[in-house]
């Protein structure tokens, strides 16, 4: 009945360090709150009115003393923020070889989806353990908050720019998924729980597609919003007058009519489509429609997957790798990961794309038909 | 505490006649001066902290939407905004006069001074009007009816032209604050209210706040008007 | 000079002074008075206290349940937004500076009013119109955005009286900015002969290092707000991405004000704190220009430190690193105070008063709140901590037992010379206590469920019953600090009619306001003082009663402890 908990279980790799630091802070704490507090009460008993003690020359300056009681707490106070500094950085910058989750926040509900596997999942988010997964957010409207309290994770899903952050899953069970940023009447009731599995377990539950009731991969059912949008009636297999080809745009530095040169990743894949205007590519103008409104958040992920493999052969063999690989790691992924957000979008450098053998599936470049 | 008295100026001494320039709670006229410039100069760093939160929101814009900022501003009339900018300035300087000769008590100078600076405060109005109402019929006032100029983008052009109205706006109603003040200004001196005529004070803090207006202007003629390609 | 105090009835014959010097309603509506105009703010600042302490009951009760108890969501939402907005804006933004400022700041410098008199009455009437104008919106419907009116939330989403309640907040902007510029003038222009800025009362310099934060930052916000109607009434993107906008560019403009303003809440909470140390513990400060140049750092520092904020917002990691270092370099001013504030204690001679009471709290309950700060202004902490329990039960520490405390403390030491009567020193004393064990009680369990991972500005916590318990103390302990500050309202409000008359320094302490009567006349002195004493000097104040001691064997001075 009394199951109070005292403090919140560590179910993460960053909640090892975090409690770390945490628990330092707090031992400083307790111990200066209590010095103040038994200096104080000391003073306050020994020189209160009718005691016999010494009250000559009370002092009213002393510099070293001054000097002292600012400099210690300045150094402990930048040991503090050296530490945490470092933590933060280290939450910040995701190994390459970490899971992609996608994330959509709306009013009231998360929405997650797998990248590599593509099950989607609504206010549930399994992971495996032992895994870093690295999560991309975006909201479909106001502010929000991913927390993870067992985790230690949280960071603002913001809408209009993707923010991100990472995580390693250490300890199987479920945790509370919170939003924490107030974003309406329904605020406290946008949660629900992640289920850290085993690998196994995980590895099952994907090829089983989990709740999703149409399980696809995210790269198929990018290609039907490509199709739904009808973006290859201007976008061919090569720059023609319309428009600029989309094979191989995905890491590719693109020179755009404002003069600026910029590395195609995420954020400006999605920029290119929801406000085309903000970078016209060099050589054309202002003639794509803006697709705000048009395509939401959750299928803007799909599409860039979709559009990450065009022009790539490598990534045609997804389909079948997604069956062999259990860790949904795929390989051809790791060449061309991009070490996006330290320094936010538009900053991030790339390798170049492979393109061999771009051979078997609907994504090679000689199955679509040009004007279509 | 020891108190003395030594500077025993009581209450109801002459110098604190009620109806002398000298308020009850000034020793002397000096420090009551002093207090009032400085209280001006205090009240015009707020409105420059005040501005400084468009300027901020420009700045970001503006170096997010460049083009889209450069053809906002080929839709202004630059003769129009030179005509503004020569016109405050002129009436700064009448102001400065006006100020001038209030402090040299010379009653005569200063009320065709102050109406020299009204018109300039007039023609302002009427020229930003005129302005405005061009901008609305060729629809680029921003909210529904707002139509891009040619080659701009929907977002990034209403904002210019959102800045473009808050900022000259917001101006433009400090503009018209002045006017009214400096008209009140100008009666009192033309009475002979000792208010203004025994006190430079009044006329001083006016003629500051005016220089700040027209100030705020120069800023805001090249950041709308004189944007390069 | 009279040290002792008089046992008079309460009905005796009084001198003429600011209170009765004319009985009109006129005199009052059109003052001119430092004083009443202090006093008007006490009691319409009162009202707003009382109002945003119900609607904290409200939130406490409701949050004794998982499930909430009798609150739908959606009002549960308006009542947290217009707690923060009252209490903000209404309480601890002009509280002190408002009354206490007021009417201490012309006779602590050896001035007859402030600088612009009618300047200050307007401001009352400007935080008159912002408060009923706050109470229309209430009415209407209220706001639900919180009193951080994030966007897109508040300016694309939100349904409620947003508009309405953004003019309050402009309106009452205005009057603390022109409250603030005419502190500053006054503090500059108008000292008495022999008042050096080194001689000032602490309480002034905290006064002085408000208003220049007030004057620096409350614009900013004011504009903040003011493109926040633009957006929702025009649909100009300024903060909304559909629009073209940016909405961490709302947070970036609201939290450069609103971080200065917690300063502005708690610097002359430090201000009240080294008079009354110095008052109770009968000597001067320790350090006297440590505590003021603090003062002035914390106000400079308190403008770059806004990102702390905004750790997790998404922007760039670097500027995330900067504004975490510079809020650990804040921390040192305040540790400063803390220890002079300490070492004064030593070789004085403390007596343990009411006042005495609330500034020892404030000593303990700051030092916990500023040390939770820690872990809020190191990013890798933060990143758990941000917008959780443990974020509230950090302001509430520093802003009720910071801020709050203080200002009790500054209501009964100031009490006398404000109203010209005693209180029941016997049943304030036992109610300080209360107020501490009532406070820690309601907040201490915060920080713990925060750091398991309860979100703020939650109705509903079913997702994690395991929650309830903390609540539940927090609550209970809510009903016991409400109870402690209903206490107060009681006896003051008695000591009105039927306290016993004070002398002018009932508590035989420094400071120019004890040498003059209680209630002080309208020209606050008879004669302008000409000040050749240090501030705080207790060694000459003790040795001139020795002197008169010597004289006629009166006792020292110590307040009525009966009627």
């Amino acid at each position: 009945m009394f199951n109070i908990p005292i403090v919140p279980i560590r179910a993460s790799e960053f909640a090892d360090q975090y409690d770390w630091l945490f628990y330092i802070i707090l031992a400083l704490t307790f111990f200066f709150t209590f010095v103040v507090g038994a200096v104080t009460l000391f003073l306050v008993i020994r020189y209160r009115r009718g005691t016999k003690v010494d009250r000559s020359h009370p002092p009213h300056e002393n510099l070293p003393l001054e000097i002292t009681w600012s400099v210690i707490p300045l150094v402990l106070g930048l040991v503090i923020f050296a530490l945490g500094a470092r933590q933060f950085i280290y939450f910040k910058t995701p190994p390459n070889n970490a899971l992609e989750v996608y994330c959509v926040g709306k009013q009231w509900m998360w929405h997650f989806q797998h990248a590599e596997s593509g099950v989607r999942e609504n206010n549930a988010l399994h992971l495996p353990m032992g895994v870093p997964v690295k999560i991309t957010m975006i909201s479909q409207d106001v502010i929000h908050a991913l927390f993870i309290p067992e985790f230690r994770f949280q960071y603002q899903v913001v809408p209009g720019e993707y923010t991100q952050a990472w995580i390693t899953p250490t300890r199987i069970g479920t945790y509370h998924l919170f939003c924490n940023m107030y974003c309406g009447t329904q605020h406290s009731e946008m949660g629900g729980y992640v289920y850290v599995m085993s690998r196994a377990d995980y590895a099952k539950w994907s090829q089983n597609g989990g709740s999703d009731p149409e399980p696809m991969t995210l790269v198929q059912r990018g290609k039907l919003v490509f199709d739904r949008l009808n973006c290859a009636s201007c976008h061919t297999t090569r720059d023609d007058d319309r428009a600029p080809t989309l094979d191989g745009v995905y890491g590719k530095l693109i020179h755009y009519t404002d003069g600026s040169s910029m590395v195609v990743d995420s954020a400006r894949l999605r920029e290119a489509i929801i406000n085309p205007y903000n970078h016209v590519v060099q050589g054309y103008g202002n003639t794509m429609p803006e697709y705000q409104g048009a395509i939401s958040e959750m299928d803007l992920f799909p599409l860039m997957e979709y559009l990450k493999t065009l022009g790539q052969v490598q990534a045609a063999k997804k389909g079948s790798e997604s069956s062999t690989n259990p860790m949904f790691i795929p390989t051809a992924v790791k060449q061309r990961k991009l070490a996006v957000g330290a320094l936010g979008s538009g900053h991030a450098e790339s390798s170049s794309p492979t393109k061999n053998n771009l051979s078997v599936g609907e994504v090679s470049s000689s199955n679509r038909a040009p004007g279509n | 505490m020891t108190v003395e008295s030594a500077h025993a100026t009581p209450v109801n001494a002459p110098e604190h006649n009620p109806h002398g320039p000298l308020h009850h709670q000034y020793e002397d006229i000096e420090q009551q001066n002093d207090s009032y410039v400085t209280g001006m100069w205090a009240f015009l760093v707020t409105e420059i902290m005040f501005f400084g939160g468009l300027f901020l929101a420009y700045t970001l814009f503006r170096s997010h939407y460049q083009n889209d900022f450069y053809i906002g501003s080929q839709d202004m009339e630059v003769a129009f905004g030179a005509a503004n900018t020569y016109v405050l300035l002129s009436s700064s300087l009448s102001m400065a006069l006006a100020v001038h000769f209030a402090q040299l008590k010379q009653p005569k100078k200063v009320p065709p001074l102050l109406f020299l600076t009204l018109c300039g405060a007039v023609f302002f109005l009427l020229v930003k009007t005129h302005e405005y109402l061009n901008h609305i019929a060729s629809h680029h006032f921003p909210g529904a009816a707002f139509i891009p100029p040619e080659g701009a983008t929907m977002h990034g052009s209403q904002l210019y032209f959102s800045l473009y109205f808050m900022m000259t706006g917001l101006h433009g109603i400090h503009v018209f604050i002045g006017l009214i003040v400096i008209s009140i200004l100008m009666y009192l001196w033309i009475k002979r209210n000792p208010i203004v005529t025994e006190d430079y004070v009044p006329t001083e803090m006016v003629g500051l706040y005016w220089h700040f207006v027209d100030l705020v202007w120069i800023f805001l003629f090249p950041l709308f008007y004189l944007i390069p390609k | 000079m009279s040290t002792t105090a008089i046992l008079t009835e309460p009905k005796a014959k009084v001198e003429k002074n600011y209170l009765n010097v004319d009985h009109s309603i006129k005199s009052w509506l059109l003052t001119g008075d430092h004083k009443r105009i202090g006093i008007m703010y006490l009691v319409t600042i009162s009202f707003f206290f009382a109002l945003g302490s119900m609607f904290a009951g409200a939130i406490r009760l409701e949050l004794t349940s998982p499930d909430g108890l009798f609150l739908e969501s959606e009002t549960y939402n308006k009542i947290f937004s217009a707690h923060g907005i009252v209490m903000v804006f209404f309480f601890l933004v002009p509280a002190v500076p408002a009354i206490f400022g007021n009417f201490l700041v012309p006779i602590m410098i050896g001035a007859k009013d402030v600088a612009f008199p009618r300047l200050n009455l307007m401001s009352y009437y400007m935080f008159l119109t912002a408060g009923i104008l706050f109470l229309i919106g209430q009415i209407m419907g209220g706001v639900d955005t919180g009193w951080t009116f994030y966007t897109p939330y508040s300016s694309m989403y939100s349904n409620s009286q947003v508009g309405i309640t953004i003019a309050a907040i402009f309106i009452g902007g205005f009057s603390s900015i022109f409250t603030g510029l005419n502190f500053v003038i006054t503090i500059h222009k108008m000292r008495a002969p022999g008042m050096t800025w080194f001689r000032l009362p602490l309480f002034i310099w905290s006064i002085y290092g408000t208003s220049i934060v007030v004057i620096l930052g409350t614009p900013v916000v004011a504009i903040t707000l003011l493109l926040v109607v633009v957006e929702r009434t025009m649909h100009i993107g300024i903060f909304s991405p559909d629009l073209g906008g940016d909405p961490v560019l709302f947070q970036h403009m609201f939290w450069f004000y609103s971080h200065p303003a917690v300063y502005i809440m708690v610097l002359p909470a430090f201000g009240i704190e080294s008079e009354l140390i110095t008052a109770f513990a009968r000597r001067r400060i320790f350090g006297y220009h440590f505590v003021a140049f603090s003062t002035l750092a914390i106000s400079l520092l308190g403008f770059f430190v806004w990102g702390h904020h905004m750790f997790i917002s998404g922007q760039s990691m670097y500027q995330g690193v900067v504004f975490s270092l510079i809020s650990f370099l804040i921390a040192v001013p305040s540790a400063i105070k803390i220890f002079n504030w300490m070492s004064t204690l030593y070789k004085g001679n403390i007596r343990l008063q009411t006042p005495m009471i609330y500034a020892l709290g404030f000593i303990g309950l700051f030092v916990v709140g500023g040390l939770t700060g820690l872990f809020l202004a190191s990013i890798g902490t933060d990143v758990h901590l941000s917008a959780t329990y443990f974020v509230i039960a950090h302001f509430h520490y520093v802003m009720v037992g910071g801020s709050v405390t203080a200002y009790l403390g500054a209501i009964h030491y100031w009490w006398p010379k404000m109203t010209g009567r005693l209180y029941h020193e016997g049943i304030a004393r036992y109610n300080a206590f209360l107020v501490f064990i009532g406070f820690n009680l309601t907040f201490f369990p915060q920080f713990i469920v925060g750091y398991l991972g309860m979100p703020r500005r939650y109705h509903y916590y079913y997702f994690a019953p395991e929650f309830q318990a903390y609540h539940v103390m927090s609550s209970l302990g809510a009903s016991v600090l409400a109870i402690s500050l209903i206490v107060p309202a009681c006896y003051l409000t008695y000591s009105l009619f039927l306290g016993p008359r004070a002398s002018s320094n009932p508590w035989g302490t420094h400071g120019l306001e004890w040498t003059i009567a209680s209630p002080p006349i309208t020209a606050n002195f008879d004669h302008l003082p000409i000040v050749t004493d240090e501030v705080y000097d207790y060694e000459r104040l003790d040795r001139e009663e020795l002197l008169e001691e010597n004289a006629d064997g009166i006792e020292e001075p110590m307040p009525v402890k009966t009627f």
